[in-house]
């Protein structure tokens, strides 16, 4: 496990500083001047000198990256140029509004997908395994963006029970204007990604019961609900928790959509922000995070995975 | 799934077929929007602003007075593209490197495989605002985003069905015959390989149509006055109370065709490789 452990880190080290220096050649190597692309195309010669001087554009490119990247790891991402504030604590303290959408979702994509993926392969073929495979089908297609028009139509244009945008502080609001605010984000957040683990926990579910260690365990006579419990569930749930995995990538993209619609000040909305204006140390420090949570989410996953299932330590091969 | 089903003679899924019918039909939609739409899709007509559904206007007019099923008419063939082009820019690069890491391993097949996974370092999404936040946006840069963003799934795939191949006796034979690199894979390989990829290319279309339109949405797609489904829906919301269908008729068009989309692709993935139902999404 050691071994495993060390070699993840090192591997999430090497991506984090490849994304560094990947970032930064996107954003300074393209075609044209990023001062030009602040000021907007209307900018005096002056003012595109003067910029470029303050931040530093007329050094070489590694000297620039350099000083980007010494800045991070000190944990000094810049000063934001729109908002004129150091870009760290801007990029942070969004990035925990995020991290409240995110988490919540991801237990309710765990526990309801599991759930209802265990209720389909438990009643293969009966009207509701019908009606959830018929929903899976449906709710994965339909976009995130078109989901959140709809539930503002509905819960916050028409039946007024919710409020359609915005963001309250705990602190401000107590715990249900606070709650308010999240509802309508989150199952927006949630309906796909449901659809989807349900589906894949019905299938590897299936498998299960279809294998003959679940045939051997009912050979011996054990009541069905042990055999289901003890010897299908768990295999079945390694490929959930892949799928979960996976899924982060799609709930992270997902909460970009969500935050610009329902106006929520998290980090994907800062990020849509940080391009509209041409806002660099935040567009660059804002997808650094994003990679390192994004990193660590997927390392967490690997070792629950190596945790659960010993064989993977042992190849290596993930 | 399917097999129980009474099929006709070609055993294609039922799936398959409606899906396949449905694309179709809204592809050729797309084509003939600009000669059945019944008005100009971007001809203001500021007497007729916010208009509900009618018989001169079926979906509506917008804030401007646009009629809503003519723009959503002329909207269709930017899904469309997003998807197809998306798709087909991924495969040109993707099969190639897949192809070439699996062929040459060593050192060649790092450098691809560690590019590869750098670029999934990113989700999805974000990739694209990244490419495209820097640029202009338009159209094209935006199939070119998202096909690039969906590379590397096209080159594991392309990698691992080809390492598969590389055992097999075929090749063997090809080898000894002294054949080059560029006839196995090219001649050997990819004609075998063609299943798997056709049952990832025509699901991946459904996700290349999701996140180009997403990231229109966002307004890094097609600019105004471009009618795309995505843009349509983002510039609607300020109406969303007083003119919901502005954005409903864009949203609807669009789930219908992501559907219809998927149900080609699973069909597909049904009739060429059952082994693999049940994954996608990504």
């Amino acid at each position: 496990m050691g071994a495993f452990l060390l070699r993840r880190f090192a591997s999430l080290a090497f991506v984090l500083w490849a994304m560094t220096v990947l970032v930064f050649a996107i954003v300074h190597i393209l075609p044209g001047s990023v001062a030009h692309m602040i000021l907007g195309e209307y900018a005096t010669d002056a003012a595109i000198a003067a910029l470029e001087e303050r931040l530093g554009l007329n050094d070489p490119l590694y000297v620039q990256y350099w000083r980007w990247f010494s800045g991070i790891l000190a944990g000094d991402f810049g000063t934001s140029l729109t908002m004129d504030r150091p870009a760290g604590p801007l990029i942070f303290e969004a990035l925990g509004r995020s991290a409240v959408l995110a988490s919540i979702a991801i237990v309710l994509v765990a526990a309801i997908g599991i759930a209802l993926g265990i209720h389909s392969a438990t009643h293969v073929g009966t009207a509701s395994d019908r009606a959830l495979t018929l929903g899976q089908y449906f709710f994965i297609a339909v976009p995130e963006f078109f989901w959140c028009i709809l539930v503002i139509l509905f819960f916050a244009v028409w039946l007024g029970w919710l409020p359609a945008t915005g963001y309250t502080p705990l602190a401000e609001g107590g715990l249900l204007g606070w709650a308010k605010h999240l509802i309508l984000p989150v199952s927006t957040l949630v309906l796909g990604l449901i659809a989807h683990v349900s589906r894949l926990t019905r299938s590897s579910m299936l498998e299960a019961i279809e294998s003959r260690y679940v045939l051997a365990a009912r050979a011996k006579g054990l009541p069905e609900r042990t055999v289901l419990r003890r010897h299908a569930l768990p295999n079945a749930l390694l490929p959930a928790i892949t799928v979960i995995a996976v899924d982060i990538g799609i709930l992270i993209g997902g909460i970009v959509v969500v935050e610009s619609v329902f106006a929520y000040p998290g980090l994907g909305r800062m990020l849509v922000y940080a391009i509209e204006n041409q806002d660099l140390p935040l567009l660059m420090g804002g997808m650094i995070v994003v990679t390192a949570v994004y990193a660590l989410a997927n390392l967490a996953a690997d070792i629950l995975y190596a945790v659960l299932n010993p064989r993977i330590r042992v190849g290596g091969a993930v | 799934m399917s097999a129980t089903v009474a099929t006709p003679a070609h055993r294609l899924p039922r799936t398959l077929v409606t899906g396949l019918l449905v694309v179709g039909a809204i592809a050729l939609l797309a084509a003939l929007g600009p000669w059945i739409a019944p008005y100009d899709p971007d001809a203001f007509d500021m007497r007729a602003r916010l208009q509900p559904p009618s018989a001169a206007h079926w979906f509506g007019t917008d804030e401007f007075g646009r009629d809503v099923l003519s723009r959503v008419l002329s909207g269709a063939h930017h899904s469309i593209l997003m998807g197809v082009g998306a798709t087909a820019i991924s495969l040109a690069i993707g099969v190639p490197l897949g192809l070439i890491a699996a062929f040459r391993r060593g050192w060649t097949e790092e450098v691809v495989m560690r590019c590869i996974d750098l670029m999934i370092s990113l989700p999805p999404v974000l990739l694209g605002l990244l490419i495209l936040a820097v640029t202009e946006p338009g159209l094209w840069k935006t199939i070119l985003a998202v096909g690039l963003v969906y590379v590397p799934i096209m080159t594991r795939i392309s990698r691992a069905v080809a390492l598969d191949l590389l055992s097999e006796d075929f090749v063997e034979a090809a080898r000894a015959r002294g054949e080059g690199a560029y006839h196995i894979l090219v001649r050997e390989i990819l004609p075998n390989a063609w299943p798997p990829l056709i049952v990832e290319t025509a699901l991946r279309i459904t996700f290349a149509i999701l996140l180009g339109s997403a990231l229109s949405f966002l307004g890094l797609g097609p600019q105004p006055p471009a009618s795309e489904w995505g843009l349509m829906i983002a510039e609607s919301r300020p109406f969303i109370a007083e003119a919901p269908w502005i954005g409903l008729a864009p949203g609807l068009s669009l789930c219908l065709l992501l559907i219809a989309v998927n149900t080609v692709g699973e069909g597909l993935r049904d009739l060429l490789d059952p082994r693999l139902r049940g994954r996608g999404h990504g």
